[in-house]
């Protein structure tokens, strides 16, 4: 069983970023706990005190953590470890992340839908069984929601010509065009900060709050981790930019851009249902 | 390129050997065992007769004090047991050291973040026991509002941080988990030998490729039932709050959407050890191979879309509850397959009572019973008077702890000569068997009785006429701590050995790839790959 290494797999060398992410994902949450709860106190000593310290410094050697792990992922793809097989089990990696991603949206659209098919009059917890099945409308009294053919088809728009920018950028590498590659990059990055904008311009121009109302918990937190996705697919994107500007990617192997194509994909897809079901129908 | 193999500390905490990620789970789960163990050891010695009197006395507390603290007590058993032992002992432990060997793999698709699935753990674990030294209810500390977390109680009943930590190890495990399934299944779908087909691949990855999936598609939803939670608890949103025209049921949709998959996550790689087990000590191939792995994709499945089964008092219509009641059903149907099967093997087979095959045994017989009561449980009617009582909890532990753990028992017997080398002290690991056996039936089994007779789960006190059975559950309790102190003794004569085992202890039987390397194997195996005919 010894002697050399005759297969194609990737036998990854030692690492120190699993601990320190781990590390740093600790100090991170117990820093947002003792953030959110500032009078608390954890072993007598009160949150407001560390609570936010905590929660930015792990914060921080967590981002570092990130970049220095996917750095030496660039690397390694680069030096050629990154075999046809091992290329094919990046992207079982990825669809499989990918979908555990929409499992989470279900969470999200399964509390919209509750909600809205099902809608109660605001009740207190004592009266809730005698109010159940009573009329109620969706969206509740009183909630003014955005007219979804005003910013929020423009920022269908934006993103499905995004969609179409990076499947641009993707064939211009396929074939060898490298100014192709960068201009639909460029264009699919500013496409995805105009989407991030416009978001949060009809956000502080919402005429109903986060807290108070199941209609804003949904919207807001639907919609709002969308926006999130939005905005790690556009770092995604931006840093394959940044290495096709390296030399980076090649006809026959750019798993990195075809990952976070895909990616781009999957939160375009997420926005398509959260504008008909939440804006169009729930509006 | 060389291959670096750093020394000591860096070995383990930098590791991206699937072997050594192994053996790392294995303790974790031994030491969050122990931990879980006590805990419900503080929980019997309490319900040993009726009234209030070890809580207090071991805590300084007073009255109120106490019984929020059986509820955290009750609360962390069932959080650690379920995610920080069973579920790292099997997926994490076992999955790791062995699907690669298998499969024929040098080792997991993706080594590195391997590594940081497991080294999300301690930290998870440590938010987890932090959560029990914080402020939960006003005046008290610790989440006592069940492993479930059902709302209102996990949020404006608990207002302090408690349920903040607790929410957020769910989360840190829930990620690791998630981390871990994505390389499970790139591990056997990419990995697998020359010649290894899916339809030839043992039962035990297939049932670590099944509780995969299961957990990529269960957990997400999970977080993002928790995620509610802490926006209800800390930002004002009214998801479980009627005031603001949020639904508490929602939460128990959410959480058994994803808590039902849980517990065939949590007995699927249990079903895929005992498979090997009965196999190899009845020395003929597993009966129906097919049957087997797709019973278990069935059970995968149909695990999706029975979850209200765990809701049957919270009001559903009753067209509801009669899909629920007949999908959950059928999912006796493939298990019946499993269980028929197991004993198909043995049937005519040359039986060799080692002690990883009375484990196996052992499992067959009271998981079978546990899954009786469950069919039991299916029906609202039923349910309905046994909702919450202790013979749910009988029920669940019939299928977890001497389900599940037994699979546990049965695994680390049957693989701790490979692991290791060395040779458990077969006799000693007989008595332990049977002081286990008999001592988690004297738990569970009066339990039964006690739920059937009315008494409800998750209090500190009863009335007099529920003193019996529960006093003889508490002495079973005692009987079982004999029983972990020899497996502890046995595992600690086991590893002071020496290595004197060869490739195969069990000789004929044994046929899968883990078996025709060497014991321990060699740092990184398969550095050419193994040929399936």
């Amino acid at each position: 069983m010894s002697g050399e290494v005759q297969h194609d797999y990737h036998l990854v060398n030692p690492s120190p970023w699993p601990a320190i992410g781990s590390l740093a994902i600790f100090v991170t949450l117990v820093g947002a706990v003792f953030t959110m709860k500032p009078d608390a106190l954890l072993f007598g000593i009160e949150g407001s005190s560390w609570g936010s310290w905590g929660f930015g410094l792990g914060f921080a050697l967590l981002i570092y953590t990130v970049f220095a792990w996917w750095k030496d992922v660039v690397k390694e793809a680069e030096t050629g470890d990154h075999t046809p097989v091992v290329g094919i089990g990046l992207r079982y990696g990825m669809i499989l992340f990918i979908a555990s991603e929409v499992m989470f949206f279900v969470a999200w659209f399964w509390a919209f839908f509750n909600a809205s098919l099902y809608p109660i009059v605001p009740t207190s917890g004592a009266t809730f069984w005698e109010v159940i099945g009573n009329d109620a409308v969706w969206p509740p009294v009183g909630i003014e929601t955005f007219d979804p053919w005003h910013l929020p088809f423009i920022n269908t728009l934006i993103l499905l010509l995004s969609g179409t920018t990076v499947t641009w950028a993707h064939h211009a590498i396929l074939h060898g065009d490298r100014d192709g590659l960068k201009k639909g990059l460029w264009l699919t990055v500013l496409l995805g900060a105009a989407f991030t904008m416009v978001q949060g311009y009809e956000y502080n121009h919402a005429a109903f709050g986060f807290s108070g109302s199941i209609y804003g918990a949904t919207f807001f937190m639907a919609t709002g981790f969308h926006g999130f996705h939005v905005l790690v697919g556009t770092i995604f994107l931006a840093v394959c930019l940044g290495r096709s500007y390296k030399g980076h990617f090649s006809p026959e192997r750019h798993f990195g851009l075809e990952a976070a194509a895909w990616y781009w994909h999957f939160v375009d897809v997420v926005w398509l249902f959260l504008f008909v079901a939440v804006y169009i129908w729930g509006g | 390129m060389a291959h670096a193999n750093p020394t000591g500390w860096k070995r383990w905490l930098f590791s991206t050997n699937h072997k050594d990620i192994g053996v790392m789970y294995i303790w974790f789960a031994f030491f969050a065992g122990m931990i879980g163990f006590a805990m419900s050891g503080l929980i019997r010695m309490e319900l040993m007769e009726p009234g209030i009197q070890i809580i207090p006395s071991v805590f300084g507390m007073d009255d109120a004090q106490a019984r929020h603290m059986f509820n955290v007590l009750t609360t962390g058993h069932g959080l650690i047991m379920v995610f920080f032992m069973v579920m790292p002992a099997l997926i994490g432990g076992f999955g790791n050291y062995f699907v690669p060997l298998m499969i024929g793999a040098p080792d997991m698709a993706f080594p590195r973040m391997n590594n940081i699935s497991f080294w999300m753990m301690p930290p998870a674990f440590i938010l987890l026991l932090l959560s029990t030294f914080v402020e939960g209810p006003s005046g008290m500390n610790g989440f006592g509002g069940g492993w479930t977390a059902y709302a209102p109680l996990s949020t404006v009943g608990h207002p302090g941080p408690s349920m903040d930590l607790a929410i957020f190890s769910l989360h840190v495990a829930g990620a690791s988990s998630i981390m871990g399934a994505i390389n499970y299944i790139t591990t056997i779908f990419n990995m697998r030998a020359p010649g290894m087909t899916i339809h030839k691949m043992p039962l035990f990855a297939w049932s670590i490729l099944i509780t995969a999936f299961l957990l990529v598609l269960s957990l997400p939803v999970l977080a993002g039932a928790i995620t509610m939670l802490l926006t209800d608890r800390n930002f004002g949103t009214t998801f479980f709050d009627p005031a603001g025209g949020g639904d508490p049921i929602l939460f128990q949709h959410l959480f058994w959407f994803f808590g039902h998959p849980e517990v065939y996550i949590m007995i699927l790689p249990a079903f895929g050890i005992i498979s090997h087990i009965v196999s190899t000590f009845s020395k003929k191939p597993i009966f129906g191979y097919l049957g087997m792995a797709y019973a278990m994709t069935a059970i995968g499945f149909i695990g999706f879309v029975v979850w209200a089964h765990h809701m049957y008092t919270v009001g559903l219509d009753v067209d509801t509850k009669a899909y629920f009641t007949a999908a959950t059903m059928v999912i006796a149907v493939p298990t019946g397959v499993k269980i028929f099967s197991w004993i198909a093997t043995m049937w005519g087979g040359s039986i060799r009572y080692t002690v990883p095959m009375m484990y196996a045994i052992a499992f067959i017989l009271l998981f079978t019973m546990g899954g009786v009561t469950g069919v039991v449980l299916s029906n609202p009617g039923a349910d309905v008077a046994l909702h919450d009582t202790y013979y749910v909890v009988a029920h669940f532990h019939y299928v977890l702890s001497l389900g599940a753990v037994f699979g546990i028992f049965a695994g680390l017997y049957y693989w701790i000569g490979k692991m290791t080398g060395k040779e458990y002290p077969n006799m000693l690991a007989k008595l332990q068997f049977w002081v286990t056996f008999i001592g988690v039936n004297m738990i569970f089994f009066p339990q039964h009785f006690l739920g059937l007779q009315g008494m409800p789960r998750r209090y500190v006190d009863y009335p007099e006429q529920f003193a019996y059975w529960n006093w003889v559950s508490s002495w079973g309790y005692l009987v079982t701590l004999v029983g972990v102190i020899l497996f502890i003794a046995v595992m600690g004569i086991t590893l002071a050995r020496k290595k004197t085992l060869g490739d195969n202890q069990w000789g004929e039987g044994a046929n899968t790839l883990e078996w025709t390397i060497s014991s321990p194997p060699p740092f990184h195996q398969f550095n050419e790959l193994p040929q399936i005919k």
